[in-house]
């Protein structure tokens, strides 16, 4: 847990980039800046080089996906820039545009509504922070729901493993959520990898990835 | 069936026709034909002749003109006539000219092509149709004054034989309604084929109504983005707020007492309001269609669906707006329609562009036997699609599989784009 992040945040609506602002600060973090549209977010980022951005993906001029290409921008410039964008809605097209962008590290991608959740959503800020990956378990749904094929295979328990591996959890966090141990944990995937044909991967964030990758398809 | 025409009425049992107003009429109609004819000719003789002694003079050119537009007057004669054979009114096929004036009225009816099909109709009626008419007319009351009056004009034959002619006078006058009547329709018809307003007549106005049509469409897409951008703006960033200020709440308040209950449950609430709300906005517009267009949006109507839905999507780019949205939300009233109704384990959208069109599918393996009348929005969407001069088709057998299939013209230039 890195404690006292630096973070930019960029959200058009007043009252939740003030309430974002205010109970990151409560949990210990620095916000450096907090503005309402993309070019103040890119002047930011080079004023500032945060440590995490935090972005709405639709903000002003145009109210379409601003956000999103400015942090898909800001990771081109500095592939290492973790970014955590917020989306009013679950859109796999989004998600996917962020996932492939930069190094692949340090990338989250949630519904806004889980700002609510306020301590999951400030376990995925440092999650993200550290240059883990984070997918709103909406998304993972989704993608879980549109690829039934090879799924069929694998166990209820299984899927569930998966899923939680999808949205970025690690094996402990997971072993939590389940009320299992974590060498159970281990096994399922070990099990569920070798069943979709994945190389088993003892680094969370490369298996992440590779379960997103194979889900994506 | 209602009878509309003279032809019709021929079909009518004879007892039903013979006392109906029809032969009456079509005799009314044949004895107006016959004289229109008359003053027809009498009328372009005498413009003809006017326009000849007056064309030394610069004048004589009024005379020819207005034998051409003559037909604009017999015209609109027989059109009214028509009505006493065939109930259906036949419109007037010319268009309002664009200025007040005679200059414009003028202009404008030289270069129609109804003015000179009417100046041919005139030409016909006067030339034979006319003669016809008083032909039928003269011969059947010829017949029937010759049989039914035969005591008064023959003399040398015995007042028996020509009483038996009388006798025979009455079931024939009864007879040469059904001739007189098929005369009068077939007529009635041929002056309809010639005078009915043509698609290039009436092409402009019908583009126009498809305008505004096209117009009304897109001013309830431009609201239904307002209230989008509304619901975004206001009460999502409320809602959004509220659930992190009662989530907030929950961890100062120590667990298990009624104060964090009851806050959890607000909690609850505000996040169950947010979904709905999320659930409400994209019914309106959904916004990944504007960003990332239909292939996009139908992925993600696609991945929602409480059921497996096999996407087969090949779609060159960008469409025109109105095509997108139009076409995104077929499919998700179809897919709406599958999840409720059809019973099936799977659904399937193929969507691809041939031939300057896009088409669209969403078939289920479900029971069939859908009614599109049955209440389901996809009646209200093919009017939507009508705007577009598109198609929505149904195939729904008992027992299934259920096929929607949506074609919408898209220009060429557009989908290459």
């Amino acid at each position: 847990m890195s404690a006292g992040l630096r973070v930019v945040i960029a959200e058009d609506g007043l009252i939740v980039r003030e309430g974002v602002a205010g109970m990151l600060r409560h949990f210990g973090h620095e916000v450096v800046a907090a503005v309402g549209d993309a070019s103040a977010l890119r002047a930011a980022v080079a004023e500032h080089r945060p440590d995490i951005v935090v972005t709405d993906v639709r903000m002003p001029p145009g109210f379409s996906d601003e956000g999103l290409q400015a942090a898909i921008e800001l990771r081109a410039a500095d592939p290492d820039l973790p970014v955590l964008v917020l989306s009013q809605y679950v859109e796999q097209t989004y998600a996917a545009e962020l996932l492939d962008s930069g190094r692949a590290a340090g990338v989250g991608y949630l519904l806004k509504d889980r700002i609510g959740e306020v301590t999951e959503f400030v376990d995925a800020l440092t999650a993200v922070a550290a240059g883990r990956t984070v997918v709103d378990p909406e998304v993972v749904r989704q993608l879980l729901s549109r690829r039934r094929d090879p799924l069929h295979r694998l166990t209820a328990r299984e899927r569930e493993v998966l899923g939680l591996m999808a949205e970025g959890r690690s094996n402990a966090a997971i072993a939590r959520e389940l009320v299992v141990t974590e060498a159970a944990v281990a096994k399922h995937i070990g099990s569920l990898l070798a069943k979709l044909d994945l190389p088993p991967d003892a680094d969370d964030h490369r298996r992440v990835r590779a379960v997103l990758a194979y889900l994506r398809g | 069936m209602a009878v509309r025409t003279a032809l019709e009425a021929l079909t009518l049992r004879p007892t039903v026709f013979l006392r109906s107003a029809w032969p009456w009429r079509s005799l009314a109609y044949l004895a107006g034909g016959a004289l229109l004819g008359a003053a027809t000719i009498l009328a372009v003789i005498a413009l003809v002749l006017a326009g000849t002694v007056l064309s030394v003079l610069v004048v004589g050119f009024a005379g020819y003109v207005a034998t051409v537009l003559s037909g604009i007057v017999v015209a609109r004669v027989e059109r009214r006539r028509l009505r006493l054979v065939d109930l259906d009114e036949l419109p007037d096929p010319h268009q309002p000219p664009p200025r007040a004036g005679l200059r414009a009225w003028l202009n404008l009816r030289l270069r129609e092509q109804a003015t000179w099909r009417e100046l041919g109709y005139a030409m016909v009626s006067a030339g034979v149709l006319c003669w016809m008419d008083a032909l039928v007319i003269g011969g059947a009351g010829y017949i029937v004054l010759v049989m039914i009056g035969a005591p008064y004009f023959i003399s040398d034959e015995p007042l028996s034989n020509t009483l038996l002619l009388t006798l025979a006078g009455i079931p024939l006058t009864v007879i040469l309604a059904y001739p007189i009547t098929a005369w009068a329709g077939a007529r009635a018809a041929m002056a309809r084929a010639i005078l009915a307003p043509r698609t290039d007549d009436t092409d402009a106005r019908l583009v126009e109504v498809t305008r505004s049509r096209a117009r009304l469409v897109d001013a309830f897409e431009v609201e239904r983005r307002r209230i989008e951008r509304d619901l975004h703006d206001g009460a999502q960033q409320r809602l959004v707020a509220l659930s992190m200020q009662l989530g907030l709440a929950r961890l100062e308040l120590p667990a298990g007492t009624p104060a964090a209950n009851s806050v959890a449950a607000a909690h609850e609430l505000a996040k169950q309001a947010l979904t709905e709300l999320r659930e409400l906005i994209r019914g309106v517009h959904p916004q990944v269609l504007t960003d990332r267009g239909l292939a996009a949006a139908i992925g993600q109507a696609a991945s929602v669906a409480p059921l497996p839905v096999d996407l087969n999507v090949r779609l060159p780019g960008r469409l025109p707006s109105a095509v997108e949205v139009t076409a995104y939300f077929v499919v998700a009233e179809a897919l709406t329609n599958v999840a409720k109704h059809s019973g099936a384990h799977r659904a399937a959208i193929r969507a691809w562009v041939t031939g300057g069109r896009l088409v669209l599918d969403v078939s289920d393996d479900g029971h069939g036997g859908a009614d599109p009348a049955g209440g389901s929005g996809l009646v209200g969407l093919a009017d939507r699609v009508a705007v577009l001069d598109g198609t929505v088709t149904l195939s729904s057998p008992v027992g299934g599989p259920t096929l929607v299939r949506v074609e919408i013209p898209v220009p060429v230039e557009e989908a290459e784009r």
